[in-house]
């Protein structure tokens, strides 16, 4: 790799501190907490910014927790600090609707990124086209894209093209991936999607490899790059913003942000509201290792706790039965079903 | 002894695997297949095992409704198209069991609420969705021993068992089967979530249930009411199996009940992981067998609907 050859490629950052973050603080973010890191991003100049509960539109629920206030709330209150940065929000088909995207459009979201898993694009079209019919900068985001094969990607984003996405995005949820399986999914996309249609890579660092696999995103014809100021995000976190910004700079390659009004953000403003630090441990590695969706993390060391199984054993059973982003309830399950086979619970029916 | 002769209409997949669960009824008699693609599987198969079949839709079967004393119609085409069939059914005579979304007649779980339909000869009735027959009795279980303010359900499917139309209106999915857990499970507000998992070999459909109950729950009358649900609701489909729970947590939220299911079909047409579309069919049958019953017994008379 050379650094030349990227010299002045044009890269939109996305951050996901406000989104992907929540998961990081289960749920608990305040109202203060978003304004403060809404305008420092706006401040440095970072052009997207995701707000919304963990889970996206829909996400306030028993399986993926409450945060304090709506979406609509926390998005309302972004939209009137901001005054350059775009607000974009996260869409499952199957937990959020379309009625909840109508809902944060008015609240001022101008973005979405409508996610399914890396097989299941056809669950989108309805979500896809609302979105582009309400104005939307509208991406297709393909979750756990370790778990389809280059040429699968191709074809799954090929369908997000055609029901209207602007960008695809290939979505490392279990930050599992190489960089060189980076490389072969963004460059079979780039073979089959239309030119004017943009690439994404959304990392987590679980394998330390965030901003190796963006880079190889780049190198392969990405443009938008998904990370997070510290890191905050499920997991061990996003790619760094502020580290990602700093290689940019080194390579040449044009985000427009300003690198020191970050670094300074991430220590003053994100590290300081962290409840642990999200770097990779024992539990976050496990995850990156067998492949597990990050957003598992917490979910897997609370069932742990609660039923005496180590959280490491829980994640790699839950790697194995292929469960998928979503599944939240079923850690728990899992986590019982082991227990009661370790002879250390019973059930009470 | 005689039975209460069917005519499905429908030649999917649901369809199909319908043929097999009316077939085995001591009450209930498949007759006619309808269709619209004279080549589909549904349709040769069903000519196969004795069925009167035609590519014509509805207006295909209308004429022979009154000879061939059809008095009982499954509807598994599509929301758009079930109202006219239903319209043009009822002014015959006949009832219609509704496997579509459209939901323009009542929402029937058979452990719950399926008695009262029948009494009230309702000339259709609609089965919600998989993930409602799935869960609804559950919440039900919870909700009639005390109040639930909120319930919550999971509803995990194998990509190989969800259909086009269902991947295509997941919106409705979701509106559906939260509304019917407000109003046939009993809670005061309801949430349904799906997950498409594509995992080789297919994953067997699981559910997981959670309910808050406004006062702490009586764990025992919960245990036992729900363990009785879940055996009424394997007389219809064997495969209905508690994983794990009841298990009583206290969360931010309040006083949670969670129980984890997991449903395994009968393997008829569809395949056993598909336990999502087995539930419907099998509580679709289930349904149609207490009307027959009812109809044979004498205690209920169907009558033609007068058109509007």
């Amino acid at each position: 790799m050379t650094a030349s050859n990227l010299k002045g490629r044009k890269v939109v950052l996305h951050d996901m501190c406000l989104r992907d973050g929540m998961h990081a603080k289960r749920e608990q973010i305040s109202i203060a907490q978003m304004v403060a890191i809404a305008q420092a991003l706006d401040e440095a100049g970072v052009p997207y910014l995701q707000v919304t509960h963990g889970a996206g539109m829909g996400g306030n629920s028993l399986q993926h927790g409450f945060a304090p206030h709506s979406n609509e709330e926390y998005i309302s209150a972004v939209a009137e600090v901001v005054t350059r940065a775009r607000i974009s929000v996260l869409l499952l088909p199957g937990l959020g609707t379309m009625r909840e995207l109508k809902s944060a459009f008015d609240c001022g979201a101008r973005s979405v990124h409508v996610a399914t898993h890396c097989t299941e694009a056809d669950t989108a079209p309805q979500h896809i086209a609302y979105a582009r019919e309400l104005g939307m900068d509208t991406t297709g985001f393909l979750m756990m894209a370790h778990l389809n094969d280059p040429q699968g990607i191709a074809e799954q984003g090929k369908l997000m093209e055609s029901y209207g996405a602007h960008t695809v995005y290939v979505t490392d949820s279990a930050g599992y991936m190489l960089p060189a399986d980076v490389t072969a999914r963004v460059s079979a996309l780039r073979a089959v999607l239309k030119p004017e249609t943009e690439i994404g890579f959304h990392g987590h660092h679980n394998l330390g490899m965030g901003i190796a696999n963006s880079i190889a995103a780049i190198e392969a014809g990405a443009s938008r790059i998904d990370a997070s100021v510290a890191g905050l995000g499920a997991g061990a976190g996003n790619t760094p913003l502020e580290v990602f910004a700093a290689v940019c700079d080194r390579m040449g390659i044009d985000t427009g942000v300003d690198l020191f009004k970050l670094m300074d953000m991430a220590e003053d403003i994100v590290v300081p509201m962290m409840d642990h630090m999200v770097r990779i441990d024992r539990d976050s590695l496990t995850l990156g290792f067998a492949g597990v969706y990050s957003t598992f993390l917490l979910h897997a060391k609370r069932a742990a706790e609660r039923f005496g199984v180590p959280a490491r054993d829980v994640l790699v059973e839950l790697g194995r039965k292929k469960m998928i982003g979503g599944q939240e309830d079923m850690i728990i399950d899992t986590a019982m079903t082991m227990a009661k086979a370790r002879g250390i619970y019973k059930d009470v029916a | 002894m005689k039975k209460i002769r069917c005519a499905l209409i429908g030649s999917g997949n649901i369809g199909t695997d319908l043929i097999y669960k009316v077939q085995r009824s001591p009450v209930l008699e498949p007759v006619w297949m309808v269709g619209i693609d004279p080549q589909s599987e549904g349709l040769r198969r069903a000519a196969e095992m004795g069925l009167k079949t035609t590519a014509e839709g509805i207006d295909g079967l209308l004429p022979h409704v009154v000879a061939d004393d059809i008095q009982i119609a499954f509807d598994a085409t599509s929301a758009y198209v079930h109202a006219e069939n239903s319209r043009k059914l009822n002014e015959l005579g006949v009832m219609v069991i509704d496997l579509t979304p459209a939901a323009i007649g009542p929402l029937c779980v058979p452990p719950v609420n399926l008695r009262e339909h029948a009494d009230k000869v309702e000339m259709n009735v609609n089965m919600i969705s998989c993930a409602g027959q799935a869960t609804i009795p559950i919440v039900h279980a919870v909700s009639r021993v005390q109040s639930v303010e909120y319930a919550e359900i999971i509803a995990s499917l194998s990509s190989k068992s969800v259909g086009a139309g269902t991947r295509a209106n997941l919106d409705e999915f979701t509106y559906t089967t939260s509304s019917a857990l407000e109003r046939v499970g009993g809670a005061r507000k309801g949430k349904a979530l799906a997950i498409i998992n594509p995992a080789e070999p297919p994953m067997i459909m699981r559910n997981t249930v959670y309910c808050l109950t406004d006062d702490a729950p009586d764990q025992a009358k919960i245990v036992e009411s729900v363990l009785a649900m879940i055996g009424e609701v394997q007389k219809y489909v064997p495969g209905y199996k508690l994983v794990n729970g009841p298990v009583f947590d206290e969360v931010p939220q309040g006083h949670r009940v969670a129980v984890y299911l997991e449903v395994a079909g009968l393997g008829d047409y569809l395949p056993t992981y598909a336990g999502n579309l087995d539930i419907m069919t099998a509580a679709a049958a289930r349904t149609a067998e207490m009307f027959a019953e009812e109809i044979l017994a004498g205690k209920i008379r169907l009558n033609a609907v007068e058109a509007a």
